[in-house]
């Protein structure tokens, strides 16, 4: 059983819905990112997606731009992220680590290469925002092979027929976008949200995540009732762009948000 | 000397792209799941009017009234004599609403929009025309109309500004990444999959994920169709050459694809090399770059080993793009387009030129083609004829030239 698959099971034991948290891998430098996904994973984190810095990042808002920039100012590559998770792997083994970026840095590396190294690396899924199922069968394939699950996104404006085939592509957890429009953006309506995650529940056993728009504790308490898994993003980039003077008050920051979370999820009545 | 035939073993050249998106490798849809259904609805939409005479007639009568089509095909005699080898015909582009080629798409794309029941249109711009073409159908239309511009290319083309805000546009300066065209077209399309359901993302050249390279080409192919005519018509033979510069590829493939099949007709794409290939400063993916995925389509890119997409540089800010429409890759990998690296320098004395032998001021972009015509029509026989795609005119670029040349005005 994959990592991913078995932390949900997991937590299904226990009752629990899945806190991811994003970050930007190399933001604001690179010796920040393997302290800070330890810390977020003490927080109460269960999977880590890490974004890989792209210079075109065009399904983000200005909070994740900047992200990236930060990290490419020091020349960030795929490869270097791919150093981070082994790096990270030396001290955890369980937590689930999911890539999170653009098709280009992949492509370029060449998809077996990249599915190899990443497996060796300790990768355990990868979700590439500008790749659909219709253009990703090869990716997909040989990601599976390889041990990774392919993540996918659903959006607002899947129909039913996209929600099938694209549930039938995934595995690990499939990824529903909550609004129309770029990361960190502004709010989501939990209602609408919950009316899309029972349609796509009937196309799919996997687990579906919900993310974009969740900023506090509330509303990720609100969303842990009706979805599997919470990711956050933007919120806790933030934090980080404000402490770029100060690496470890960033990631006390970062960490201190997402245990707010934590506790307000777990606190939360089951659905 | 060249015919009208089709040989037996090319390809159908208008079979393609497939239904979804492909030129060979090349093209497709790579956005996020969220713009992947509004898409479908554009392609669904744009196939359905393609073959609904109303619609048609519709565009023509635009074409014709408010663009002042079918636009000459000049014979320039200074020029051709001065270069001493194949006649040049230039296809007047620059004559048309608005100084360029970019009209004849925005005029298409916008009658779609009003179809869709869109109120609002954005766009992205480089050297600002196809903001001003984009801005001028919308205030025709009385759409809402905001137009994303790099930072750097709202100084290097203030006059444009200043006409798309005459226009009624909104005009946003877009700081990010490497203040261009690129970066405009990232900020476009996070405003289309913000705004999606009242919103049509008027793209202005041949990239983009499908249908836009294809829909693009088919609104801009109204120039290769008329040349072709028009150069029958006065010479009974088909050209030997064709001419024109490629930043995204729109005016270009509008010359080129009405004649992709005549195979005597010999097709030049003239990218901007800016300070030169090999000093790295320039905006010349398919003369230079590898392929890669970028704006939702495959093609040919200036990108570094990473996978990054690196700074580009030309003097004219329309063809200042890391990337280019996938059908000029996919005709560049089958040899049937030969794609050419033209210096800054190159350009501008070609600009100079034109306006000194022909009193027709180019746009910066077109006087890239114009060099390589200066290159090419001394090696071809002096009866046949070259169709340069004069794609723009200068009005806009005369701050950047006298500045370049360190006039104050
Ligand atoms: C006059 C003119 N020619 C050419 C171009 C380059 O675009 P494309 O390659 O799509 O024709 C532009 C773009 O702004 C332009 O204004």
């Amino acid at each position: 059983m994959s990592r991913i698959a078995a932390r949900f099971e997991y937590l299904r034991s226990q009752g629990r819905k899945a806190l991811i948290p994003y970050v930007t891998a190399g933001d604001p430098e690179p010796a920040n990112t393997v302290p800070l996904m330890h810390e977020l994973v003490n927080a109460g984190a269960d999977i880590v997606e890490l974004g890989v810095p792209f210079s075109d990042p065009m399904a983000d808002g200005p909070v994740i731009q900047q992200a990236c920039e930060r990290a490419l100012k020091h020349h960030v590559s795929l490869r270097d992220v791919l150093g981070m998770v082994r790096e990270f792997r030396r001290d955890n083994t369980t937590t689930p680590v999911v890539l999170m970026g653009y098709l280009n840095p992949v492509e370029i590396m060449g998809y077996e290469t990249f599915a190899r190294e990443a497996a060796e690396a300790g990768v355990d899924g990868l979700l590439t925002v500008d790749l659909p199922p219709e253009e990703g069968a090869d990716l997909v394939q040989t990601l599976t092979t390889n041990g990774i699950d392919p993540i996918f996104l659903l959006a607002p404006t899947s129909h039913e027929g996209r929600i099938k085939a694209i549930c039938a592509a995934a595995s690990g957890f499939v990824y529903y976008v909550s609004l129309k429009g770029v990361t960190g953006a502004a709010t989501l309506d939990v209602d609408a949200v919950a009316e899309k995650l029972a349609l796509i529940r009937q196309h799919t056993d996997l687990p579906v995540g919900v993310g974009f728009g969740i900023s506090d504790a509330p509303t990720a308490a609100r969303v842990g009732r009706v979805a599997d898994a919470v990711v956050v993003g933007s919120a806790l980039v933030k934090l980080l762009a404000a402490n770029t003077q100060d690496l470890p008050a960033g990631r006390a920051a970062a960490a201190d948000l997402l245990g707010e979370m934590r506790q307000a999820m777990d606190a939360a009545p089951k659905a | 000397m060249s015919t009208v035939s089709k040989p037996q073993q090319t390809p159908d050249w208008s079979a393609f792209p497939d239904a979804r998106g492909h030129f060979g490798p090349y093209g497709g849809q790579f956005v996020s799941e969220t713009l992947m259904e509004p898409l479908e609805e554009l392609r669904e939409a744009y196939h359905r009017y393609l073959k609904d005479p109303e619609f048609l007639a519709e565009l023509d009568r635009d074409l014709a009234q408010y663009v002042g089509r079918p636009s000459p095909l000049y014979l320039a005699e200074r020029l051709t004599r001065e270069l001493g080898g194949a006649r040049i015909y230039l296809k007047r582009e620059d004559l048309n609403h608005t100084g360029a080629h970019k009209v004849n798409n925005t005029i298409g794309q916008a009658l779609l929009a009003k179809r869709m029941g869109k109120t609002r249109i954005i766009a992205e711009t480089g050297a600002g025309q196809h903001g001003v073409a984009t801005a001028t159908v919308a205030a025709r239309l009385g759409l809402e109309c905001v137009v994303y511009m790099g930072a750097d290319d709202i100084q290097r083309q203030s006059p444009n500004v200043y006409r798309m805000r005459l226009l009624g546009a909104r005009v946003v300066p877009v700081s990010s990444g490497s203040r261009t065209l690129k970066d405009a077209l990232n900020e476009a399309m996070r405003d289309w999959v913000t705004n999606v359901d009242n919103t049509f993302y008027i793209i202005g050249t041949v990239a983009g994920p499908h249908p836009y390279p294809a829909m693009v080409r088919d609104f801009q192919s109204v120039i290769g169709r008329e040349a072709r005519a028009q150069y029958l018509e006065e010479t009974g033979e088909l050209p030997d050459a064709l001419v024109a510069c490629v930043g995204g590829g729109s005016n270009a493939i509008g010359l080129f694809h009405p004649f992709l099949d005549d195979a005597g007709v010999a097709m030049y794409g003239a990218e901007a090399a800016g300070d030169g290939i090999d000093s790295g400063r320039h905006s010349a993916p398919l003369c230079a770059g590898k392929p890669g995925v970028l704006h939702g389509n495959r093609t040919y890119l200036m990108e570094d080993a990473d996978g990054q997409i690196t700074q580009t540089h030309s003097v004219s800010a329309g063809l200042d793009y890391p990337g280019v429409g996938p059908e000029h890759a996919w005709l560049k990998d089958a040899g049937r387009v030969q794609y050419v690296p033209i210096t800054d320098e190159e350009a501008l004395s070609a600009f100079h030129r034109l306006t000194r032998t022909e009193g027709i001021i180019p746009a910066l972009e077109t006087s890239h083609a114009i060099a390589q015509v200066i290159k090419l029509a001394p090696q071809l026989r002096s009866d046949g004829g070259i169709i340069v795609n004069l794609s723009g005119r200068g009005d806009k670029d005369i701050n950047t030239v006298a500045r370049m040349e360190g006039i104050e005005l």
